[in-house]
């Protein structure tokens, strides 16, 4: 006999109604940010952008998605047609998959319920979140190879090797950091930091690799040499077209919507509203859990803004300087950080 | 059947049917993905084991890294499928042989072995496998061990320098 009775279906719809919001809210935010980046390359470069589709073209983003979606779909002939599929299917689906155990605000009370607006507490967060980025790789890996292409064959090695390249300088980056909260979970390292002050101050450094490593893993200019579009033609979805690529793209966003949100959780306090003591007016209840969210919005929106002003002012690396940043300076910097945080802690505890 | 039954049970199905797949491929790509499989369907055994801290090494490190390192290999060779040697059958049978009697050797080393024969595996409980306790009995009772291996790993990472630079 089947003994599933044992589960708490509430939490389990809490949770599955939770999973749907906050997979819309990034897609609808990743939507957007095609918008705000062809607004501000537009304005950097003293031109107007988008402004046909709607007023100020704010239904852009809707247009091309329709466009994308009524394109022919073609997929090669000599192409490893499952594999064709795969690809960018696995490309969203790890980029949608880091943003579990994000905590997106404080407890809200609906219905006599308190709900934890994380999907999962787990106990090793952030490990959680190298496992993903780790994994993200294999989508642009086998979309090159299944394409049967040497340029998108090219561009997958090379943003592979990239990604692998840069995750030990985000992890030895993070090591610092979890050396001074001592916990893995994204919640305590939240609830650490409304207490006393946010982590950038105690690890300007350390913030500083992690950013730059994340930049490196998003793909993002100047580390976009698996898409560099003048000598790989496109990068590894050139075979690639109608939704497919709209999903390569698309995942990309959303990667840097989920970036930003990280970011702002580990340095910048997540949800703690800035020069505000929230445990003085728990009476708030749910508004101040409100406000908390908006809060960490407001954080990403700054950082998101970052990405795209770091993307229409820097050029792109060549691909040994790219290797050299990451290998040569980044990792000696990350563990310089590493072994002065150690050391500070060990005096103060004296 | 609870719900951890049934999750071992699929978990079980799933590397068994992956774990064949690598064998049966033609395609030593698709080999490798179907490998990758079997790393997360073990990694579930650790979830169901309460080692959640396994469960997300054996996916950075296996499936992360090293595997991506076999895919890189891979894509680069050009394999043909008329390229790959053909071995005779009397080295298929000494293959087969041998594999069946380190399979022999390895069930008895593990069920005559003092410290499991009579134990149970702890389902859902048990917090040896959490990152708190892991890392305090790695640092003090199995210290020694533990450096030693990282002393290998960094030879092991000399000696891939030392062939690398190698002309």
């Amino acid at each position: 006999m089947i003994n599933l009775l044992a589960i708490d279906w509430l939490l389990l719809l809490e949770k599955l109604i939770l999973i749907a919001i906050v997979i819309l809210a990034s897609l609808f935010i990743a939507m957007y940010e095609t918008y705000a980046e062809r607004k501000i390359a537009a304005f950097m470069q003293d031109r107007i952008g988008p402004n046909r589709a709607g007023p100020l073209g704010i239904l852009q983003p809707l247009a091309d998605g329709m466009k994308l979606f009524f394109k022919e779909e073609i997929i090669p002939n000599s192409s490893n047609k499952i594999l064709f599929v795969l690809g960018p299917s696995l490309a969203m689906l790890t980029a949608m998959m880091t943003c579990a155990v994000v905590p997106w605000g404080g407890d809200i009370n609906l219905f006599g319920r308190t709900i934890s607006l994380q999907i999962a507490d787990v106990n090793i967060g952030i490990l959680y979140v190298f496992a993903i980025v780790s994994l993200g790789i294999y989508g642009v890996m086998i979309g090159g190879w299944s394409s049967n292409n040497k340029y998108s064959l090219l561009a997958a090695l090379r943003g592979a090797s990239q990604v692998i390249s840069y995750e030990l300088a985000m992890g030895l980056s993070l090591i610092a950091l979890l050396m001074m909260s001592g916990s893995l979970s994204l919640k305590t390292i939240v609830a650490q930091q409304m207490q006393t002050h946010w982590n950038v101050l105690y690890q300007p450094l350390g913030f500083l690799i992690f950013f730059v490593c994340a930049l490196a893993e998003c793909n993002r200019t100047p580390f976009d040499l698996s898409e560099a579009e003048n000598e790989l033609n496109m990068g590894y979805h050139q075979e690639y077209s109608s939704m497919k690529l709209g999903f390569y793209l698309f995942a990309e966003y959303v990667n840097m919507f989920i970036s930003s949100a990280i970011m702002a959780t580990l340095f910048f306090g997540g949800y703690d509203i800035p020069f505000f003591n929230e445990s003085a007016h728990t009476d708030w209840g749910n508004w101040l859990a409100l406000l908390g969210i908006a809060c960490f919005m407001l954080k990403i929106a700054i950082f998101i803004f970052l990405f795209m002003w770091i993307r229409w002012t820097v050029p792109r690396f060549r691909y040994d300087q790219l290797m050299n940043l990451g290998w040569k300076k980044l990792i000696p910097l990350a563990l310089a950080n590493m072994l002065i945080t150690g050391a500070v802690i060990l005096w103060l505890k004296k | 059947m609870t719900a951890t039954e049934i999750l071992f049970w699929f978990l079980s199905i799933l590397a068994l049917f992956s774990a064949l797949m690598v064998l049966i491929s033609k395609n030593p790509v698709h080999s490798v993905l179907w490998l990758i499989v079997v790393f997360f369907a073990i990694s579930g055994h650790y979830i169901l084991l309460n080692a959640q801290f396994l469960t997300i090494v054996n996916l950075i490190v296996y499936a992360g890294a090293i595997m991506v390192l076999f895919l890189f290999v891979i894509m680069l060779m050009n394999l043909n499928s008329n390229t790959e040697p053909q071995r005779n059958s009397l080295i298929k049978l000494a293959g087969v042989i041998g594999g069946c009697l380190l399979l022999t050797v390895m069930v008895s080393a593990v069920r005559s072995a003092g410290e499991v024969s009579n134990n149970r595996a702890l389902m859902n409980e048990g917090d040896i496998g959490l990152i708190q306790n892991l890392g305090k009995i790695l640092f003090t009772q199995y210290v020694v061990p533990f450096e030693l291996s990282s002393v290998l790993f960094l030879s092991a990472m000399v000696g891939a320098v030392v062939i690398g630079k190698k002309e």
